[in-house]
């Protein structure tokens, strides 16, 4: 087994400057992503991006490149396209790659796995065709694949990003069907003062919508009653708009509806929690260094609460400024409290996207008839008949309906299945708890753990 | 503190008579108001299926009972063990318990209004050598000797019939082919509902922090407020020693943790539930096609933060014997991995029956981690002996006077 | 269809479900078959309902496919290479199918 200071995992942006931080502390620093080259999804395929591709991504996406090239010179061992599957309390930390499982030990871990985006839920979300807004942006980074027939469905900075990135590509998008009720801006109108410490970002936000405007893409905004038809495949768009009920024929929906931290590796280590009301989403709970409620692991990055990549890199040196301390190196407290200072004006305009963006109602509670475990195909009215049974929570509703048990092993149904369990004992999803999660963290092959310690170490790139 | 379960009663629970006080009616309930107090016959420490069981089986003879549980029913060992319903392999001493629970088994869904995923298949226990064979045919002749007859020997032919898909070095196997496996989770929550149901007040996220004896019979703290009843029983699992010592008494439960493994959904090869001879394995394939792997390998138990770990150097060599013993698990991908807390008995039989220093209380807990199937049937006879004063049962094995030397 | 907004990537070649699909070198699976308009990757274990890509960074397993023989491969995590054999992955798939074809698809 190999030893290290410290294991990042995660090489998008937290997980990138962590490292850096770290060696540059002089640590010893082990990286483990899932991807096969540095940026997360954020800044995904960077690296690889041409000239053209960069244009059309945008300024902050070009940012990425300098941060991985940094990351690339740090001298961290980086081994990319490791599935980390389980970490002990110990900090052992095991990982498959290249076809056999490895395990790392760690004096600190620094979690960089970043969010996924909140499900949506609703009648004709399992059709072929239906994807997340993150997955076009996803395409269109890693490999220049744009769709014209693409529906954006939902609310949330991200989606007008790729319709904005789609419009740059000269491939608008069919149509966005906005679900912020009417009345948010309003509510989030009280936040805009506060936010203009961070005017950057707020003025990139409406440029991205004028774009999208003035390329022609109709939008229909404070839509109700959304669904996908289709029988085997999506066909159309259907809700309830500002002139009645329209439908757009589509073959192409993407869903978004915001992101939430990717729960699995704080839940694993039975990290603290709390329900964050402004995020709708459960964070762990961290301190000033970004330590969880277990000495020496750190979150960096939107795991932590959802803060965007600007932020992500500033979490990630201070993760790193943590580590480093606890390992008995200086840490330069100028630098740090710069670190924190820029943190807190970046965040200054979460309050304004957390209120106007915040997921809808129809998200949190979907019609009984509607699957909301997309694995084991289970519905939100077997979800809610569970839980006036008396399942107190979602670690019961998984045991009594396999809700969360697939192979996504909860990733995509967990949020949901908290609040209608919530919903339906007049709770909150604080009360009712998150699923217990257990290792492996992902699907592992019976003959990998058969042959656990036997396969021969491979080399950092 | 989030509130303690669902605060409804489950549909089909007694409906409190008009004017009657709220106390009578059966159901998951709130913790009573801070300070108060609360009466019963019973006290029933523990919500796995063994407190459930024994609760629905008091209630069914009219006893009035409060089930008092720390966290939710279920939580741990009754609601994620491996699920086998087995008469196969059982000690000598548990055995008329076990063929007993085994006919309660095959007509459960009259008993709690819900099938708990019962299927009836057999167990068997593969020989993977001529001399593991012998072992397994000296078990058979010993129990014929005693007059038992559900365990056979199956030859060579005997087992591919039952197993096609099983490795070419079994040579035979010992079976039982009246058992089965449930849904552990599926089947405690039905007992708790049909305890709920015919009138048990069930507490959860209640811990019983203090046991007494007063005047009043047996005072139970919990955090929030006081129970007390004339008689007690302590279905506590890997707790159950800790509360055994507040009455005196010395049982030396083991917390431990066994682990168990789930695949992803294979193509339909395995109908029975299959044990290993030299090695520890439990092996099933859900109707669903996942694969269910255990046996005993333990994890680490941490009974006092309510956690358990698991521990892969362990779990490798579970993975290895059953793809040696099922090479088609060679393809399997596996989804999770978990353990639950259990308590065990340096003899690997639980503590059954009265306590020897307190009358009025009783034991039924330190199951070994082969408690499951005995649930419906030790829960009828703790019935009989709470509510009766007798049982035609043989329990004095598992008396807790057997540790008092030990004390 | 999609289109592609730049000719990176050196031209390669796969099958699916034996008919060939052109991708680009740096297309993960899911990428190239939805770039050839491909949207149905596997049949779901549970009821047999069509399934594609949804997430397209390794969360949902939803676009599950048999790649070179070995089912429940994450489409969107593995890279295209020339000359890789991808079926969709039909319900709870064999890792070893048997020759005569008797792969069970389980409700």
């Amino acid at each position: 087994m190999s030893a290290y200071d410290v294991v990042v995992i995660g090489a998008g942006p937290a997980g990138m400057a962590a490292a850096v931080e770290a060696r540059g502390a002089g640590l010893s620093v082990l990286v483990l992503d899932e991807a096969g080259a540095p940026g997360g999804q954020i800044w995904r395929g960077v690296e690889a991006a041409g000239p053209s591709r960069r244009g059309v991504l945008g300024g902050d996406f070009a940012k990425g490149a300098d941060l991985a090239a940094a990351f690339r010179a740090s001298g961290a061992d980086y081994r990319p396209r490791a599935t980390v599957w389980n970490i002990s309390p110990e900090k052992v930390v095991d990982y498959s790659a290249g076809g056999g499982s490895r395990q790392a030990a760690a004096g600190a871990v620094i979690v960089a796995t970043g969010a996924v985006e909140r499900p949506v839920p609703m009648a004709g979300w399992l059709l072929p065709g239906v994807t997340t807004a993150g997955a076009s942006q996803i395409l269109l980074k890693t490999s220049g694949i744009v769709e014209p027939d693409t529906v954006f469905v939902g609310s949330g900075p991200l989606l007008w990003l790729v319709a904005s990135q789609m419009v740059a590509a000269g491939v608008p998008p069919k149509a966005i069907v906005e679900t912020v009720p009417h009345g948010r801006l309003m509510a989030a109108a009280k936040h805009l003062p506060g936010a203009l410490k961070n005017a950057a970002a707020l003025a990139k936000g409406v440029r991205m919508m004028w774009a999208v405007k003035a390329a022609g893409v109709p939008v229909h905004t404070g839509v109700t009653d959304v669904a996908i038809a289709g029988a085997t495949h999506a066909e159309a768009v259907t809700f309830k708009g500002a002139d009645g009920a329209m439908r757009i024929e589509t073959r192409h929906v993407a869903l978004h509806m915001g992101v939430v931290p990717n729960p699995q590796i704080t839940r694993l280590l039975v990290c603290d929690h709390v329900f964050d009301t402004a995020q709708r989403a459960f964070v762990p709970v961290l301190d000033a260094d970004r330590m969880t409620s277990r000495a020496g692991v750190y979150v960096a990055g939107d795991g932590g609460g959802i803060l965007g990549a600007a932020a992500a890199v500033l979490t990630g040196r201070l993760a790193a400024m943590g580590a480093a301390e606890a390992a008995g190196r200086p840490v330069d407290e100028g630098a740090r409290g710069a670190v924190r200072a820029a943190l807190a004006k970046d965040a200054a305009v979460r309050p304004l996207l957390e209120t106007l963006y915040a997921p809808a109602e129809a998200a949190l509670a979907p019609a009984d008839d509607v699957v909301v475990c997309r694995c084991e195909e289970v519905t939100a009215g077997a979800i809610r008949h569970a839980a006036r049974l008396g399942a107190a929570g979602p670690n019961q509703v998984k045991s009594y309906l396999r809700a969360g048990m697939g192979p996504c092993q909860g990733r995509v149904c967990g949020m949901v299945v908290a609040e209608l369990i919530a919903a339906a004992r007049g709770v909150t999803p604080g009360d009712v708890g998150y699923y217990r999660i257990r290792p492996p963290l992902k699907p592992l092959p019976l003959s990998e753990l058969a042959e656990l310690g036997e396969a021969e170490p491979v080399a950092a790139q | 503190m989030s509130a303690p379960g669902d605060p409804r009663p489950a549909p089909g629970a007694k409906a409190a008579a008009p004017g009657a006080p709220a106390a009578a009616a059966g159901g998951r309930l709130p913790a009573p108001p801070a300070g108060g107090g609360m009466g019963a016959d019973l006290i029933v420490i523990g919500g796995g299926i063994h407190g459930n069981s024994a609760a629905l089986h008091c209630a069914l003879k009219g006893m009035d009972v409060v089930l008092l549980e720390k966290d939710t029913a279920g939580r741990h060992a009754s609601g994620v063990n491996a699920g086998g319903v087995r008469q196969l392999g059982r000690d000598v001493a548990e055995i008329p318990l076990s063929v007993r629970s085994m006919e309660m088994w095959h007509r459960i869904a009259d008993i709690v209004d819900d099938d708990c995923g019962f299927q009836a298949a057999p167990q068997i226990k593969v020989a993977e050598s001529e001399d593991e064979l012998s072992t397994l045919a000296a078990r058979a002749q010993r129990l014929r000797d005693l007059g038992y007859d559900h365990e056979v020997i199956l030859s060579r032919d005997e087992v591919r019939a039952h197993l096609p898909a099983v490795a070419p070095h079994i040579v035979g196997g010992l079976a039982s082919l009246g058992d089965g496996f449930a849904l552990p989770y599926q089947t405690t929550f039905a007992f708790a509902r049909k305890a709920a149901a015919e009138g048990v007040r069930i507490f959860e996220e209640t811990a019983a922090r203090r046991v007494t004896r007063g005047a009043d019979g047996f005072r139970v703290e919990t955090d929030r407020s006081v129970f007390t009843a004339p008689k007690l029983l302590n279905c506590a699992g890997a707790w159950g020693g800790e509360i055994a010592a507040q009455l005196g008494e010395h049982a030396p439960v083991e917390a431990i943790a066994p682990m168990m493994l789930v695949t992803a959904r294979m193509p339909h090869f395995c109908d029975a539930v299959v044990g290993a001879t030299g090695r520890p394995l439990s092996f099933k394939q859900m109707p669903n096609g996942t694969v269910v792997i255990g046996g005993g390998r333990r994890g680490r138990a941490v009974p006092a933060e309510n956690l358990s770990h698991l521990d892969f150097a362990q779990l490798k060599h579970t993975a290895a014997t059953a793809r040696e013993i099922f090479p088609i698990m060679a393809g399997a991908r596996l989804v999770r991995g978990w353990a639950g807390i259990e308590g065990r008995m340096p003899d690997d039989i639980p503590v059954l029956g009265p306590s020897s220093t307190q009358e009025g209380a009783f034991h039924a807990f330190g199951f070994s981690a082969h408690g499951f199937q005995l649930g419906p049937g030790v829960g009828s006879v703790m019935a009989e002996i709470i509510a009766d004063g007798h049982t035609n049962a043989p329990l004095a094995p598992f008396s807790i006077t057997r540790f008092r030397a030990a004390a | 269809m999609p289109t592609r907004i730049d000719a990176a990537g050196e031209p390669i070649a796969f099958t699916f479900d034996g008919v060939r699909v052109e991708a680009r070198a740096g297309d993960s699976l899911a990428a190239a078959l939805l770039a050839a308009g491909i949207d149905t990757t596997r049949r779901s274990a549970v009821s047999g309902m069509a399934r594609g890509p949804y997430c397209m960074m390794g969360t949902c397993f939803e676009c599950l496919v048999v790649v070179d023989g070995v089912p429940n491969r994450q489409a969107c995590m593995v890279e295209a290479a020339d000359g890789l054999v991808v079926t969709t992955q039909d319900g709870a798939v064999d890792a070893f199918a048997h020759e005569d074809g008797g792969r069970e698809m389980l409700a």
